[in-house]
């Protein structure tokens, strides 16, 4: 399963770079996105992937049952989903009022501090 | 401790304020207090240090690195701490009248104080990093006290370039304090000390010795760095009579002197020594008598006395070891006095013009009389204190053994110079014809009248009884710059001999040229096309070309293209990851592909996605594509035991897609911008990254470097943290102050979110909500 992932990450990365050098600003954020999706599976897949083997532990004992995933990147991802999340929201309506005030999506003509 | 009463005039400085609050102007009375208390300490182990002890005062800073915060006081230490503390006090109370009423006394208190510590640990200081530290601090300081008036661009201008020059002296001493503490094997000046004879011999000799004189040459204002001291002149006056005389410019010479024992004596620091300090001689004296303002004669004729330090220093003998000490102590009594009475000139006629003054004699009696008796200290005429300094330079400089003649010549033709110096500043404003004053002279008030005086009073009983500093002070001084015992016997009458006889000859010749000077002054203008060509010239050129350089560099790095920005952001990345995984490690990975078809399915899934997203020509085309993609991942969470993580993607995914459809279709169409070429490029680089990162986590998957710690985790959730679902226990116990900061960030984008949809000019409001709603994480 790992190598078909590696080369899908690597993909996505690829995708994703593309798309943030190109000029318009909405393909910005949606490279943006792809970016933060790739990392997140790359840290996710980094310890190996196990199937169905949650970490959890059953009721009434103290240690799971035989080997489960790795909870450790998995807690790591949880916490940047949501960090991703954040920034995606903060980076879009930072794009809406930028237009709105410039009156361009495009990035070569955002170069100037004054509009 | 004595070190925590040294640095408590850190503390001192930094309660400058309070203080101002309370006594107003007189608040330069009570700062003084401090370094006379000091002064009176260092007084009291006067007894125990001519008594050739070496008083070590230990205490430890870092232990770890071998860094102490060890103070040293020998007899040369000594002497410096008392001139840092005697004319620190003598100087505080002076600018308490010279700076009267002035609205930042306060900023100027808090900066000298900060200073006079750090000069004080400067030359107290065991420890090679303790000495660098302080060195670097009395840099500072005197960046912020040139640079006073601030409001001045000549001050700003001076200020930097005395900061330049001394910082990038510094760095050169921070490599050479580093090599010498390698070559000694030891960070402590005390024991480098004593193994001379390892240290001369050492591979590591000659490009420590030069980064050493680097620094100190640089901070003591050795040609060719000699320029920044004329210029930092645009100081107050107290701060040049100070820094500028008696202290600051004064560190490098006493790191030279303080190294003496373990470095001097071999032939390239005899010779560098004695050539520098010699051509720096001539150079200050030469260049001092084509200035008519009054502080650039004495800046030049310091510059005169700091190369003859150094020319002594590199002599080297006993006797010009002996000289040394003595003309230290001579200078920094009468040219502290000399620029106090110049402060007082300026103060009160308002002009800084030698030239533009005279007959100030009746007006001003005081100053007269302790001008008169300072300046000729400074043209070393007998009975004074700067006399017998003399003396024994010219006797020093008739044995010198390398380069004798060029050496004896420029000192001499130094002497004459200075002698001039000397009766311009002295007899020039105070004799003659009444000249009309910018402001009416008067006599100056008691506190700017007792610093000079004092000095004055100094050099005349320490010439008539030189048994007074000689046999104490001076002889343990003396003793620590040679490293054996050295006898100091000083009198005011030699008999007759050379050195008496070139003294006459050079006030002979001094006060002829005192006589012409107008006229010699008008033919040396003929020669300012050269100076103007001196270092101070390559100097301006360097500034120069560094704002050029960095011009440049911010056209062609900063030009305002975000692609650009991020393209050179990946070609690093590209670079630095590709040559660590390709060509400093195969890449290594055993391909073992175990797969089923829904898992094949979901992952295909996903790069759709990517790929539509990446190619749609559609805004919502590519909205719905990343949602694809992103629900697909979120499925891959959920088939490999991450149900928390499916969880959570699938609800920001919605909430991503809410948002964009919300927001981005006020935004206009996709448009194409750029160039097939363009592409071209773009698909390139982003496709070798993207390849760069599938090897990257094929071969991290075939290295195992580190233990796991999630094992930790993993069998601790329940017997310790009492959770059941290790991924929860991780985020809110063994990471919980991670998952805070996240909530922090969090509401602070919640916050800018609303700040930019809500505020704004009266508008219809918009939503905000949807940062808040995933405190889930």
């Amino acid at each position: 399963m790992e190598p078909l992932m590696a080369v899908a990450i690597g993909f996505m990365y690829a995708a994703a770079i593309f798309l943030m050098l190109r000029r318009s600003i909405v393909k910005l954020v949606i490279g943006l996105m792809l970016l933060t999706n790739a990392a997140n599976l790359l840290i996710f897949t980094s310890a190996g992937m196990t199937r169905g083997a949650p970490p959890l532990i059953p009721e009434g004992m103290l240690a799971p049952e035989g080997v489960v995933a790795d909870p450790l990147p998995q807690a790591v991802v949880l916490t940047a989903i949501v960090i991703a999340f954040g920034v995606l929201a903060f980076a879009v309506v930072l794009i809406r009022r930028a237009y709105e005030i410039v009156k361009a999506d495009d990035l070569d003509k955002m170069k100037d501090t004054d509009t | 401790m004595m070190q925590l009463a040294v640095l408590s005039g850190f503390a001192l400085a930094a309660f400058a304020p309070l203080f101002h609050r309370w006594f107003g102007d007189r608040a330069s009375f009570v700062f003084a207090a401090y370094p006379a208390a000091l002064a009176l300490w260092f007084l009291n182990q006067l007894p125990a240090v001519m008594a050739g002890e070496t008083l070590v005062l230990a205490m430890e800073w870092v232990p770890s690195l071998g860094m102490s915060l060890t103070f040293v006081v020998d007899g040369l230490s000594l002497l410096f701490a008392l001139l840092v503390t005697g004319i620190g006090t003598l100087v505080l109370i002076y600018a308490g009248g010279y700076l009267k009423g002035h609205p930042d006394l306060m900023r100027f208190h808090l900066a000298i104080l900060a200073f006079m510590v750090s000069m004080l640990g400067l030359v107290l200081a065991d420890g090679l990093f303790t000495l660098f530290v302080f060195w670097e601090l009395t840099s500072i300081t005197s960046y912020l006290l040139i640079g006073f008036n601030h409001t001045d661009l000549e001050a700003r201008k001076s200020a930097r370039q005395g900061l330049f020059v001394t910082v990038a002296g510094g760095l050169a001493l921070m490599a050479g304090l580093a090599m010498l503490g390698v070559a000694g094997e030891s960070w402590s000046l005390r024991e480098l000390n004593a193994m001379g004879d390892v240290l001369r011999e050492h591979d590591l000799y000659t490009p420590l010795l030069i980064c050493l004189l680097l620094g100190a040459f640089t901070k003591s204002a050795q040609f060719p760095f000699h320029f920044w001291l004329p210029n930092a002149m645009a100081a107050p006056t107290p701060v040049s009579a100070y820094l500028h005389s008696a202290t600051m410019v004064k560190a490098g010479i006493y790191l030279l002197a303080r190294l003496q024992p373990s470095l001097g004596g071999t032939e390239m620091w005899t010779v560098t020594l004695s050539v520098v300090g010699a051509l720096t001689m001539f150079t200050g004296a030469f260049l001092a008598i084509r200035h008519t303002n009054i502080k650039k004669l004495l800046a030049y004729s310091t510059i005169m006395a700091l190369g003859t330090l150094t020319m002594l220093l590199g002599i080297g003998t006993e006797g010009a070891l002996i000289a040394f000490v003595t003309f230290l102590l001579a200078h920094s009594l009468y040219k502290g006095s000399l620029f106090m009475v110049a402060g007082i000139l300026d103060h009160e006629t308002g002009t800084k013009d030698v030239t533009a003054m005279g007959g100030l004699r009746p007006l001003m009696p005081i100053t007269a009389v302790v001008a008169m008796v300072a300046a000729l200290s400074l043209a070393g005429v007998p009975p004074l204190f700067g006399f017998i300094g003399k003396e024994l330079m010219f006797e020093s400089v008739l044995e010198a053994s390398a380069w004798r003649w060029l050496v004896l010549l420029l000192a001499f033709s130094a002497a004459i110079l200075t002698i001039a110096v000397a009766a311009i500043i002295a007899l020039r404003p105070f004799f003659g014809q009444r000249r009309q004053t910018p402001r009416v002279a008067h006599e100056a008030p008691a506190s700017m009248l007792l610093g000079p005086a004092v000095l004055a009073v100094l050099s005349l009983v320490l010439g008539l009884l030189p048994v007074l500093a000689g046999a104490g002070l001076l002889t343990a001084a003396a003793s620590a710059v040679a490293g054996t015992p050295v006898e100091v016997k000083l009198s005011l009458w030699h008999g007759i001999n050379l050195p008496l006889l070139m003294s006459l000859v050079s006030l002979a010749l001094g006060y002829l040229l005192f006589k012409r000077w107008d006229r010699v002054r008008a033919r040396l203008a003929l020669l300012d096309p050269l100076i103007s060509r001196g270092p101070e010239a390559g100097y301006d050129a360097l500034m120069d070309g560094v704002v050029v350089v960095s011009e440049w560099q911010t056209r062609v790095l900063q030009n305002g293209y975000m692609r650009n920005y991020i393209l050179v952001m990946i070609l690093t990345l590209i670079a630095l990851i590709g040559n660590s995984l390709l060509l400093r490690h195969a890449p290594q990975f055993h391909i073992a592909l175990d797969v089923q078809f829904h898992e094949v399915v979901v992952v295909g899934t996903m790069v759709m996605g990517a790929l539509f997203a990446t190619i749609s020509r559609s805004r919502l085309g590519a909205v719905v594509s990343v949602g694809i993609m992103g629900f697909s991942i979120a499925l891959l969470f959920i088939l490999f035991s991450a149900p928390d993580l499916g969880i959570t993607q699938l609800l920001v995914e919605t909430l991503t897609v809410i948002l964009l459809v919300l927001v981005l279709f006020r935004l206009p169409r996709f448009s194409s911008l750029s160039t097939p070429l363009e592409r071209v490029r773009d698909v390139a680089v982003a496709g070798s990254l993207g390849g760069l990162i599938t090897l990257l986590i094929l071969t991290s998957w075939s290295i195992d470097q580190f233990v796991p710690i999630s094992d930790y985790m993993i069998a601790n959730s329940a017997p310790l943290a009492h959770g059941r679902n290790i991924v929860n226990v991780i985020l809110v116990d063994y990471r919980a102050l991670d998952t805070l900061g996240e909530i922090f960030v969090l509401a602070l984008a919640a916050i800018g979110v609303f700040a930019m949809l809500k505020l704004r000019a009266p508008e219809k409001p918009k939503k905000s909500a949807p940062a808040k709603e995933n405190a889930d994480g």
